[in-house]
Formats: C-alpha cells, sequence, structure tokens
C-alpha cells in the first residue's frame, strides 16, 4: 500500500495486480476521513459499514473477472446536496435536519453502477450557497494547505476531501464556480461539465438553470474518467442533454498543437485580482504555446456585468427552488407554531441560515411583479449577451485560457461580515454557468505557498476539448503533485 | 328576459378541466380518484429534495386536441413558468403553469342562445398546469392532513373572453364546452369529481356602457345548474347593490348550493404578486405543425357537425338534435338504438322528453348515467339498459302491443334496473288489449253503467264521449288502444 492515492489509473493496475484490494483502499480512505478529515471538518456523514460491504462487493467481482468500470471498488465522496436513497440529504442545512432520501440521485445511481464506492458526505456551503464553506450550519471546512485558510466553496468539503488525500475522486456542484473556485483553492482538478451533461435528478437545486454536477480529482484523466460515468442523458432530468455517456477519457492525447487558445483581454484587467496569480496564468499559455498552440487576445465585453447577473438569476431561481422547504413534508418543523403562516415563518427563520435567507429575500425582491423587469429580465437579457461573446470569442479560437479566482484562498472569517466581496470571488467563474460552457480549473503553481488554479474554458459540448487542454498542461507539469504538507 | 333591465350582465369564465390521461402532468405518479390519500405520489408530486419534473406527452396531446377542438391557434413554442406562493396543498410552493406564452390562443366556440340563433364566444387561452393537493380537515384530531394524491394532476384551463352575457348563455357555453371535451376524449369531465370545474367572473354594466364593470369572482362551481343559480345570485347582488347607491368590490365569492346562497371568500383590493418566471427545470415546448395537423385530422366529428348530420340524416327537429348532442352519451345512446333498428324521430322524441325527464328527476347529469352506447347504468356495478332494449321497447310501441302510456310507465325501471322490455311488459301484464271482442265487451260494461252520459251524448255533447273513454282506458288498466276505443264506443252509441 502506498502512502498516498495515486491516480485512478495507477489504482486500478494495483487492484489489478492484486497489490492492493478495493477493501484495502476504502479502509484507508474512512481511517484518514476520521483523522485529517475530522481536522479539516470535511465530512457530514461516513458511511462506513456500507462503504466497506461494497468494497468487498467489488473485490469479488474483480476476483471473478467481472469489473464494472474504470471505477469499480475506488471510494470517493459526494457533496451533501447530491442524495443517495437510504442517507441523509442535508445540503448542510439546519432544515433538512433528519431527512433520508428514499431515492438515488442518477449520479449515484451511475457511480453505483459502475462499482464506485461511496464512504461519505462531503460538507459544503448551505444549499451551495456560498464561496467559503462558511456558510454550513457544521461549521467551516478547512483548507489543507493552510488550516486558518477556506478551501473555498461551495463544495470545500469535497475538494479538500480530494486535495488532503482522504478520496482519489469526488463530486461537488458548481452553479457558479462551486467546483472550480474551491479546486483552485485547494490544488486540485475540478471540472464544471456542459450544462445538461450531467443529470440534476437527485441534485437539490439551488438555481436549476446554472447548477451542474462535476468532478474533483488530482488531475483531468481523474476527472475525465469520473465524468465519463456520470454524464449522459437521463429522462428525468428535462435539461438532460439528448446525448451519450462522454469518453473523454480516450480523448486525452496530450496534443495541443494547431489548437488556438484566447485568453480574455477583461479577465486580466480586473481590479483586485493578484498580479502573481495572472502572471502564473500567462506562463502557463506560454507553455501551451511552446507545444505548438496559437495564443490570441478575445474580448468578452459584457464580462463586467456577470457577477451581477449571476446574483440576480441565481437567487431569483433559489427564492423558488427553496419554498418546498416549509416545515409541511420532510425535514425540520418548528415547534409551537400557533397557525400556518407561524409554522412557514419559524420554521424557515430557524432552519436557514444568514446567507441562505439573504439569497431568497433578493431573489424573491427580484421577481415580483414591480422589480421583474429591472432585474430579472434586465439579467436574462445579459446572460444572452454573455452568451453572444463567448459565440463571438469562440469564432476565433477553440478554447479560453483565465484565471479561476483572482486570489488565492482568503481566511476564514475574512469575508463573512461583507458578502459583496465574497461574491466577487467567482468573478472568473460565473460567466461559464451563465452560459453553459464546460470549464476546468487546475493547479498551475503557488503563490506564497497557496495554489493557483488555471481555468479552461471550452464551447457548449465541448467538455473534451478543456480535459484535453488541461491534461496536455499537466504532463508538461508537475503542478498537480503537489501536495499539502501532510496532516495526518 | 332579465330581471335587472337597467343592467347588462357581463360574464367571463374560467374552466379548470382534468385532461384524460394515465400519469400526472409531470410525474409517473397514476391518476385516480376516491383512493387512500399518498397512494399516488412520487418524489416529483412530494417535492422531494433532487426530485424534477419530466413533462407527460399524453397530456399535451391531449391539450392540443383541446385547442384545435375550439379552433385555437396551437403555439409551436410554449413555456412552463413558475407560479410562487405558499399553501400546504402545493409541495414545491410553486404551481408549474403557463403564463406569457401559452399553447393555445384565440379559439371560439358556438352557443345556441334562446333569443334565437347562435353566438360566437371567444378563447382566449387555454394554458396546461398542474393540480394541486388537498387539505383535510376532518380528521379525529385538530390536526390538518394533507392528501398529495391530486397534486401534480393534469389540467387545461380553458379562459373565455367576457362575451356571455346571461347565467343561461353561461350554461349553454359550458355545455358546449363539456360536449367538445368529452367527445374529443380530452377529459372524462366528471363534475362530482372535480375534473371539470368553473370559475365566473361577474360585473354589471349599464347598457351602452364600454367599460367593464367591478367583478366579483365566483369560486370552484361544479354543476350546471348551480352555475346558472350562482351567476343568478350574482347578478341579483350586484344589481340591489347598485341600485341601493353601493359600489361593488372586487372580490372572491364562493356559492353554497344547498342555501343558494354566497358567502364571500376574500376581498381583493391588491393584485396577488405570484412572481410568475419561466421553470428552468423543463424546456420550451416545441410543437411542430406536421403533430398538431395529425391531431387535427383525427379528431371525431364534433358537437356541432353531429347535430348537423342529426337533423339531416335522421330528419331531428334542431333543439332535439341540440338536446341529444349537448348531452353527448345521449346522443351515442341514439346512434345505438337507431343502429338497433329503432326510427329515429321517435328514439329522439323519448329520449329528450322521457329520458332526460328521468335523468333529471334523478338529479344526473345525462353525461353521468349514460355512459355511451352500451347504455344506462346508475350503479357502475349494476344492469344496464341498452340500446337494443330501447329500440325494442319502441317497436312494442310501433306494433300497437304496448301504448304509449304503458311504455312511459315502464321506462323508469327499465332504466334504472336494465332488463327484456318484451318480458317485463308480460311479467306486469301490460301488453296492450287489441283484441275488439275483449275491448267491445268492456265498452259494453262502462256504457251500461254510465246512462247520464248516454243521454248526454244523445243530446249532441260528443265531448261525453271523452269521459266514457277514460272509464274504459281505466278498467282496461291502460292497456288499450285509445283510439281503437274511441271507434268502438262511437260506433256503439251511434248504434243506440
Amino acid at each position: 500500500m502506498t502512502e498516498r492515492f495515486g491516480s485512478v489509473s495507477e489504482l486500478r493496475s494495483a487492484l489489478d495486480a492484486e497489490q492492493t484490494s478495493s477493501r484495502e483502499l476504502i479502509e484507508r480512505s474512512l481511517q484518514r476521513a476520521s483523522g485529517v478529515g475530522e481536522r479539516l471538518s470535511v465530512f457530514v456523514d461516513l458511511q462506513n459499514d456500507q462503504a466497506v460491504a461494497a468494497a468487498d462487493a467489488a473485490d469479488a467481482r474483480r476476483a471473478a473477472g467481472e469489473t464494472r468500470s474504470p471505477l469499480d471498488g475506488i471510494p470517493l465522496v459526494i457533496k451533501d446536496n447530491i442524495v443517495q436513497q437510504g442517507e441523509r440529504a442535508g445540503c448542510a442545512s439546519r432544515i433538512l435536519e433528519g431527512y433520508v432520501s428514499p431515492f438515488d440521485s442518477t449520479v449515484v445511481a451511475k457511480l453505483r453502477a459502475a462499482g464506485a464506492v461511496v464512504i461519505g458526505r462531503a460538507n459544503m456551503d448551505e444549499f451551495a450557497m456560498g464561496s467559503s464553506t462558511e456558510n454550513s450550519a457544521y461549521g467551516p471546512s478547512r483548507n489543507p494547505w493552510d488550516l486558518e485558510r477556506s478551501p473555498g466553496g461551495s463544495s470545500g468539503g469535497s475538494t479538500a476531501a480530494v486535495a488532503a488525500d482522504i478520496v482519489p475522486l469526488a463530486l461537488g456542484s458548481d452553479t457558479g464556480g462551486s467546483i472550480r473556485q474551491p479546486a483552485a483553492f485547494c490544488g486540485v482538478v475540478g471540472m464544471k461539465p456542459t450544462y445538461g451533461r450531467v443529470s440534476r435528478y437527485g441534485l437539490v437545486a439551488f438555481a436549476s438553470s446554472l447548477d451542474q454536477i462535476g468532478p474533483l480529482g488530482r488531475s483531468a484523466a481523474d476527472c475525465a474518467t469520473l465524468l465519463d460515468v456520470i454524464s449522459g442523458h437521463d429522462p428525468k432530468d428535462s435539461t438532460s442533454l439528448p446525448e451519450p455517456a462522454l469518453t473523454t477519457a480516450s480523448a486525452l492525447t496530450g496534443d495541443v498543437s494547431g489548437l488556438t487558445i484566447g485568453l480574455p483581454r477583461e479577465y486580466f484587467e480586473t481590479e483586485g485580482a493578484d498580479p502573481a496569480l495572472l502572471e502564473k496564468v500567462r506562463v502557463a499559455a506560454g507553455m501551451l504555446e511552446a507545444q505548438g498552440a496559437k495564443l490570441v487576445e478575445v474580448d468578452l465585453p459584457h464580462a463586467r456585468y456577470a457577477v451581477a447577473a449571476y446574483y440576480l438569476i441565481a437567487t431569483a431561481e433559489a427564492s423558488s427552488n427553496l419554498a418546498r422547504f416549509d416545515g409541511v413534508r420532510y425535514g425540520r418543523r418548528a415547534e409551537g407554531a400557533a397557525n400556518l403562516k407561524e409554522l412557514y415563518e419559524r420554521t424557515r427563520s430557524e432552519g436557514f441560515g444568514a446567507e441562505v435567507k439573504r439569497r431568497i429575500l433578493l431573489g424573491t425582491y427580484v421577481l415580483s411583479a414591480g422589480y421583474y423587469e429591472a432585474y430579472y429580465r434586465k439579467a436574462q437579457k445579459i446572460r444572452t449577451l454573455l452568451r453572444q461573446d463567448f459565440d463571438a470569442a469562440f469564432a476565433g479560437c477553440d478554447v479560453l485560457l483565465t484565471p479561476t479566482t483572482p486570489e488565492t484562498a482568503f481566511r476564514l472569517g475574512d469575508k463573512t461580515e461583507d458578502p459583496l466581496t465574497m461574491y466577487l470571488s467567482d468573478i472568473y467563474t460565473v460567466s461559464a454557468n451563465l452560459a453553459g460552457l464546460p470549464g476546468v480549473s487546475l493547479p498551475c503553481g503557488l503563490v506564497e505557498g497557496l495554489p493557483v488554479g488555471l481555468q479552461v474554458l471550452g464551447r457548449p459540448m465541448e467538455d473534451a476539448a478543456v480535459l484535453r487542454v488541461a491534461d496536455a498542461y499537466q504532463r508538461l507539469t508537475d503542478h498537480h503533485l503537489a501536495r499539502p504538507e501532510d496532516l495526518a | 328576459m332579465s330581471a335587472h333591465p337597467d343592467y347588462e350582465v357581463v360574464i367571463g369564465l374560467e374552466v379548470h378541466v382534468q385532461l384524460r390521461t394515465r400519469s400526472k402532468l409531470f410525474s409517473t405518479a397514476g391518476v385516480s380518484y376516491g383512493d387512500e390519500p399518498n397512494q399516488h405520489t412520487t418524489p416529483v408530486c412530494l417535492a422531494l429534495p433532487g426530485a424534477l419534473p419530466v413533462l407527460n406527452a399524453e397530456a399535451v396531446e391531449l391539450a392540443i386536441r383541446a385547442g384545435v377542438a375550439t379552433n385555437c391557434t396551437i403555439h409551436p413554442t410554449s413555456i412552463f413558468a413558475r407560479k410562487n406562493y405558499f399553501y400546504p396543498d402545493l409541495p414545491k410552493g410553486y404551481q408549474i403553469s403557463q403564463f406569457e406564452e401559452p399553447l393555445c390562443t384565440d379559439g371560439w366556440l358556438e352557443i345556441e342562445t334562446d333569443s334565437g340563433g347562435p353566438k360566437r364566444i371567444q378563447l382566449t387561452r387555454i394554458h396546461m398546469e398542474e393540480d394541486a393537493g388537498k387539505s383535510l380537515h376532518d380528521g379525529p384530531t385538530d390536526r390538518s392532513r394533507i392528501d398529495l394524491n391530486r397534486a401534480g394532476v393534469p389540467l387545461v384551463e380553458i379562459v373565455s373572453e367576457p362575451d356571455l352575457r346571461s347565467a343561461e348563455e353561461a350554461t349553454a357555453y359550458l355545455r358546449k364546452l363539456h360536449a367538445i371535451l368529452r367527445t374529443t376524449g380530452v377529459s372524462d369531465a366528471d363534475m362530482e369529481k372535480g375534473q371539470f370545474r368553473c370559475d365566473a367572473n361577474v360585473s354589471l354594466r349599464k347598457h351602452g356602457e364600454a367599460e367593464l364593470g367591478t367583478r366579483r369572482e365566483i369560486k370552484n362551481v361544479n354543476s350546471f345548474r348551480f352555475v346558472e343559480a350562482a351567476i343568478e345570485a350574482e347578478v341579483d347582488y350586484q344589481a340591489d347593490l347598485i341600485d341601493a347607491g353601493g359600489e361593488v368590490r372586487q372580490a372572491t365569492v364562493g356559492y353554497d348550493a344547498e342555501s343558494d346562497r354566497l358567502f364571500l371568500m376574500r376581498l381583493k383590493e391588491n393584485a396577488d404578486d405570484y412572481r410568475y418566471f419561466p421553470d428552468p427545470d423543463l424546456i420550451p415546448l416545441v410543437i411542430s405543425q406536421e403533430r398538431i395537423d395529425a391531431i387535427r385530422a383525427a379528431l371525431p366529428e364534433l358537437p356541432d357537425a353531429r347535430r348537423h348530420r342529426f337533423e339531416e340524416a335522421h330528419g331531428l327537429a334542431a333543439a332535439d338534435a341540440a338536446k341529444l348532442v349537448g348531452a353527448g352519451a345521449l346522443a351515442d345512446f341514439f346512434e345505438a338504438a337507431v343502429a338497433a333498428g329503432a326510427e329515429p324521430k321517435a328514439a329522439a322524441n323519448w329520449l329528450t322528453r322521457d329520458v332526460l325527464a328521468w335523468l333529471n328527476e334523478q338529479e344526473r347529469e345525462p353525461g353521468d348515467a349514460v355512459p355511451g352506447p352500451e347504455g344506462f347504468r346508475l350503479d357502475p356495478e349494476g344492469p344496464s339498459f341498452n340500446a337494443e332494449g330501447f329500440a325494442g321497447l319502441l317497436g312494442l310501441v310501433d306494433a300497437g302491443r304496448l301504448t304509449t302510456k304503458s311504455a312511459r310507465d315502464l321506462l323508469p325501471d327499465l332504466l334504472a334496473e336494465g332488463g327484456d322490455p318484451e318480458r317485463l311488459m308480460q311479467e306486469r301484464g301490460l301488453e296492450a288489449v287489441s283484441d275488439s271482442g275483449a275491448l267491445e265487451a268492456l265498452a259494453d260494461d262502462v256504457l251500461a253503467s254510465q246512462p247520464k252520459a248516454i243521454a248526454s251524448f244523445k243530446e249532441g255533447d260528443k265531448k261525453a264521449v271523452n269521459f266514457l273513454m277514460g272509464q274504459v282506458m281505466k278498467q282496461s288498466q291502460g292497456k288499450a288502444d285509445p283510439a281503437q276505443i274511441r271507434q268502438i264506443l262511437i260506433a256503439k252509441l251511434e248504434a243506440l
């Protein structure tokens, strides 16, 4: 047994060669989960017994020569907003206390079918609202590179679990950057697929038109392997693309010659962005250029409106999506309400945290009859303009290379008093959600000992292209192999 | 004639119709009525975290059918919106409906008015939406319970322009709509099961005024009779109020059929803010022209066309044809009886007069008791009276074996219990006495006991025959043919 998890393909080789067993992998994961995982507060639930049983079943299959998929017997964690039959699904919120899902999300059903082993549920910002995991009802997760810093959010738990070598893979969800931003903060690879690639059935909705489940892992290749398993059309999700499952893993050739890479001018002129991070991105671009890629500058003239449009649309949808948490059918119900209105008010007052309340109020306001045109409708128009910006940009290039975040991981508590500065940490990521694009964040070095994220954005449907560029970069560099000091 | 001649009554109707689908609008749960609470639910119906709606193609098909049958424009793209409000019956906290871009707009249908001639009523729109659940407040504890069997059941809401000018017109419109929806299989439209529910917006204005008066909305009335009564009560209320110098305030009212009274549900001071926006979980509903054309081509004969055919092919009076077709199942029964050999005019007479009167007595809508050509069946498990039996009954009358009176006596039992009319006639000993010997003997008996009537006749009072006829009929227990008795009596009187 190696001290650290290798890549998924290395783990598979080790399993095939009987150098290890799934049981051994799972036990290692569980052990680290209750050790370092505890210190980082990355789990809201561990599924020890089920995980060990699933590992034994995977070992039995492998012995019988019936391995189901490249992920058979491999441990992973999933975010607390992705439901599993018979398991709690809390979205790190008090309002879902005690709620156990009676059904599997489609991604979990696919993971089960593939033999992958879920070892636990990861901490997150409540209902995926946040950029630091500080909005969790269970308290914040911590960044493995510096325990005083945030792992990012909202998939901070999933991401930190990969970064801390508890599991090789994790699932997160990305509404405005919630996979890519923590991936950047924690020095791992995180991907938001094209909207509709991965079924949202069983993902507790934050903002339906923006949410997308995606993989987190050490490398682009590992993410591709996981994405291929969870992608594909799902008749239970009306917004699911009518496409078969992806085969991105086989498309990772390492070849970028002939590829045109666009560098969005506006993203390098953002006020408040750390020049050291921008420099890392330029260096990365230069390396790809040296491999035969062509670099061009492109314009995204409406980029500066993206965060505003994002927070209008996301909060509008959230205010409606979260109306179902009313204390009537499941989850927490306030005690002692005298009438129906009081039941709603008290349940929601007690159950939701401050950030969720702030967004529900904002969303309710922007949808209200008097302000709909001024806010929601206008935001949708900006969304259209942003899509057109990307269409125009992609007419001249194949992928875009950008920073993932304007700065490295911030300290816990630094931004909690000022939601607007917190919202700006998504400045480079939200546009991909508004436009439905695939995007990946990968490590491109350290600044003052903290990881820096490089973001690759692609045309809609070109998930394979962004992963190919990310993989090519990782073949040239070893930034993704950098690890925080072991915390065990 | 209007009871309030100073005012013009303006009525617009919103009708909610349950589509005849096997499953719900956005979930695979079955559609049922009267089952144990919460038996027909999925994570989607219960709004469990992570559940997503998927549109039922069968419901779309039926909604388009409703649109083409009412001359609507069917839009190639329509949008589902969320209508947000908190209510325990509404699990998601919003109802999925269509708002800015509905499936169908600008339709019309024609009603027959009492003042004679058809009138065209415009339909503003037909949109698809899901039903809410049901709160139960009648349990053993002081807690309320929620039944979500109905949550997500597919509906279309059919909205008319304020083109209706009286309670009678409103009822005629509803009957026509009901007949179209049943004929086309869009809905069973069973009003007792809430499959066809009507909200009526009623306002009054002085004749010649262009502006609409303040309206009040009568909610959820579920029978034609009650709609008519409720609108009449509402018109009385508003006219009296205005006459007395009052002002109508916008409000939602209910109608209590038992007391024939309206009651205030809530005053509407401000517009509700439902915060509609396009449902991001659903993609736009896109329908090809080919699909619309195919649905139009496959439409069955609509009530208006059927009425014309009845008039032309069977020589029915316009009013009879309209009555039959207005109760679609009665028209099916009529056609089946004609196919079984009944003479069309006689069949139409019996159905529109005697059978409708009987249904009325039963307080049944024709549609409830007549499932179609297979026959009358009050109790779903019970025996039925089918079209062959009905044709047989008319045949007995036509052959002189059963008098009209006896046939009328038999009819209610046959309708309620089913059975063979000939056998029932024999069991009851109702076969007409046509044997002239027996009739002559009866006539002789009566004449022997009525010297006064004979004297009157002799004095030229020809009406005395009618009295004597009545006596003979009585003796025959209604089994004799009146014309035949008359003939015999006159012959005997003149021979005296």
